[in-house]
């Protein structure tokens, strides 16, 4: 179904020749049905896919991603930063443009993004995190979402930490508007960002333990009995992934 | 003794005082029966606790000293537009210091997304900003549709509805924004007009979408339901009706020298504030920006609709009064043009493998399941059946990958992120939704005005605090 020109196998996945660059791997998937925890009679259990997602585009990238794409490599290495070194990978598909950013050059890429005629990207619209648990040393994504109100376009910026080390500098002296969209990405993922005037929760309580939209977040549950039975949490049911 | 002596409370309504001098005060101990109200040291001195009625028992301060006092209101105030928490500084009724405090509607949904279906989303997205459900479910559904990779396949009719229900939404929200905004400022008579004409939107919505509110209407591939039989007439006579009404709101409260008083040149935020703070709709196009995505990076075929952008540049609360009546306007036209467009045609893209099997039926008890095609499933194919029971239960899969689509709603940038990991629910959904961000802009246009002007800032800004939260 993607309309990227990657290659598929039957069921969807995309292939990724050896010696591609190493991929987000976001999810690893027995059986063919989708069904987990419950006894597999059909005798595709054994099958296995990696669930990945879209692989680092090659150039040309289409559309004015090429020409954005030099104009940010120009700048960086003005300010002394080879683009190489910033950017991890860059991801086309549907048409969005993602640059994947080591987070220790975060603050001055957005910087380049915001001030950088050619570029002028302005706007921050929105901070989001996501938690890949199987991602390992990549766990926690932040994603930032940019406008250009300028020359019409967005672009998207991913930022990866490990669990272990959930530090990400924040972008809040670039974009003040980031300051409670990171507040609420601490709040329900737990990646710190460094640099923040006041990191606070501001969604949950203030005494809240954990960090409910991570994956690994127990949802709890009440156990409703019947007959001696007992309905577990959504995320320890059997159903369909 | 250079004690800070600070009123603390923990009830809603009850004001902490914080007097920064060389006073003695009575002991707590004198501050009465109430077993809430008692006293203790803290590192900025000693703090007493008033819960209401007992203020007497408190010494009044001498002459001359800062006498600030930080008020906590909300998180229930009625002119707080929801269940907002703004904890404020004041002196006299300046107000020094501002800071919001929200999260007490929050209620998960984004959680909840990554445990349904890709179609049951629109069901919890329908209700974070329910004063533009409509908005929420076309956001998410464009972003599932790109995700799919079918955005173009969606047929010409779905999409015509989509613009007429976001528009007729767009009025019903903008009138929510001047009733509420007028019953805040004291002008009860906008909030009975401006109910009375969402009244006639909601009715629409109550005839083609079953329900006043979360509807979840718009769905992936389409729309729920095709419209009624008679409703292009309905709409047609309701843009006439609100047409006529309009001016009612607008004779008032124009030109009214009240209302100009009350908001003319309050809540100022500039250009230059609103990109650093992230603000959108009114209140960045009463910059003087004509900032608006359905001009800027058009989706569901904005680009085929003639309307102006109402602007203007007096950054402050009545400016932005004055482009929601206008924007007003500029729905009816486009609902106009796009009833004028309704050609007889599907309302679900054509994939079966995405599209809802089947769509509800007028029987003799009311609306329900399609009586043919329960007759297919159950009495003729084995194979619908099946098929029926696998996009019900399980549902279809989105290949992995992620989307961002914006869409211009009533109060700014409604963004949708969301996240496939190639499985048949969500992975993650994240809602940039204009409220939350344009929340933040209040301390920047309140802090150094006056406490009632602060009530007009934030009636301007028009949060909707189930999108605030979420």
């Amino acid at each position: 179904m993607s309309g990227d020109g990657a290659v598929q196998n039957p069921h969807g996945e995309e292939v990724v020749p050896a010696g591609a660059q190493p991929l987000d791997v976001i999810a690893v998937r027995q059986g063919a049905f989708g069904v987990s925890g419950s006894g597999d009679t059909s005798g595709f259990g054994g099958l296995v896919s990696t669930i990945t997602m879209p692989a680092a585009a090659t150039r040309p990238y289409g559309s004015w991603f090429d020409a954005a794409a030099d104009e940010l490599d120009l700048a960086l290495s003005e300010r002394g930063i080879p683009m190489s070194s910033a950017v991890e990978k860059v991801v086309v598909h549907r048409g969005e443009l993602t640059f994947h950013v080591r987070r220790e050059h975060l603050v001055p890429f957005v910087t380049t993004l915001r001030d950088e005629p050619a570029l002028r990207f302005e706007f921050c619209s929105s901070v989001s995190g996501v938690h890949y648990p199987v991602d390992t040393d990549r766990e926690l994504h932040s994603v930032y979402h940019f406008l250009s109100i300028t020359h019409r376009r967005r672009v998207r910026v991913e930022v990866s930490a490990p669990d272990a080390d959930p530090h990400i500098p924040s972008i809040v002296a670039v974009y003040p508007t980031a300051n409670w969209h990171e507040r609420e990405t601490w709040d329900f993922f737990g990646i710190v960002f460094d640099g923040h005037p006041s990191l606070t929760r501001i969604q949950m309580p203030d005494d809240w333990p954990g960090h409910p939209q991570r994956k690994d977040y127990p949802l709890g549950g009440i156990p409703v009995e019947y007959k001696g039975a007992t309905i577990p949490p959504p995320d320890e049911r059997r159903s369909y992934r | 003794m250079a004690d800070n002596v600070t009123y603390e409370d923990d009830s809603a309504a009850a004001e902490n005082v914080d007097y920064e001098d060389d006073v003695a005060f009575e002991s707590a101990e004198d501050v009465g029966p109430d077993p809430y109200a008692d006293s203790y040291d803290t590192q900025g001195g000693r703090v007493f606790t008033v819960s209401g009625q007992d203020w007497d028992t408190i010494q009044a301060p001498p002459e001359g000293t800062n006498e600030n006092i930080v008020v906590n209101m909300g998180p229930q105030h009625p002119s707080a537009h929801g269940v907002l928490r703004l904890i404020l500084e004041l002196d006299g009724e300046t107000v020094r210091q501002c800071r919001p405090a929200i999260g007490y509607l929050h209620t998960g949904i984004e959680k909840n997304l990554e445990f349904r279906s890709w179609v049951q989303g629109t069901t919890f997205v329908t209700r974070m900003d329910y004063v533009a459900p409509l908005f929420n479910e076309a956001a998410y559904c464009l972003a599932v549709e790109k995700l799919l990779g079918i955005t173009d396949d969606i047929p010409e009719r779905a999409t015509i509805i989509r613009v007429i229900l976001m528009e007729f939404n767009r009025i019903s929200s903008h009138l929510v924004a001047l009733a509420t905004g007028g019953l805040e400022l004291g002008a009860l008579t906008a909030m009975i007009f401006g109910f009375r004409e969402r009244e006639a939107v909601l009715d629409i919505f109550e005839m083609i979408t079953g329900l006043r509110m979360n509807h979840a209407y718009i769905r992936p591939g389409g729309v729920a339901q095709d419209l009624p039989d008679g409703a292009e007439q309905k709409i047609l006579e309701t843009v006439a009706l609100l047409r006529k009404r309009f001016p009612d709101t607008t004779n008032m409260l124009v030109d009214n020298v009240i209302w100009m008083g009350r908001t003319v040149g309050v809540g100022y935020l500039d250009l230059a504030g609103c990109m650093a703070l992230g603000t959108t709709g009114p209140t960045l196009r009463a910059t003087g920006l004509p900032h608006d995505l359905r001009r800027l990076e058009p989706y569901c075929g904005y680009e085929t609709y003639d309307f102006d952008i109402p602007t203007r540049d007096t950054c402050d609360a009545y400016g932005r009064f004055l482009i929601r009546l206008d924007e007003m306007q500029e729905s009816l036209r486009i609902v106009e043009q796009a009833v004028s467009r309704l050609r007889p045609g599907p309302v679900m893209v054509a994939d079966k493998k995405i599209a809802w099997p089947a769509q509800l039926a007028l029987g003799g008890d009311g609306l329900g399941n399609s009586l043919d095609h329960i007759r297919h499933i159950m009495g003729e194919s084995m194979e619908a059946l099946i098929h029926h029971f696998k996009l019900v239960t399980e549902g279809f899969r989105v290949p992995a990958g992620q989307a961002y689509v914006a869409i211009e709603s009533p109060k700014g940038e409604l963004g949708c992120h969301a996240v496939s990991d190639g499985g048949t629910r969500p992975y993650r959904v994240h809602f940039r939704d204009p409220s939350f961000v344009n929340l933040q802009a209040v301390p920047a246009m309140a802090e150094g005005g006056m406490l009632s002007d602060l009530i007009a800032s934030l009636a301007s800004i028009d949060p909707v605090m189930g999108g605030v939260d979420r």
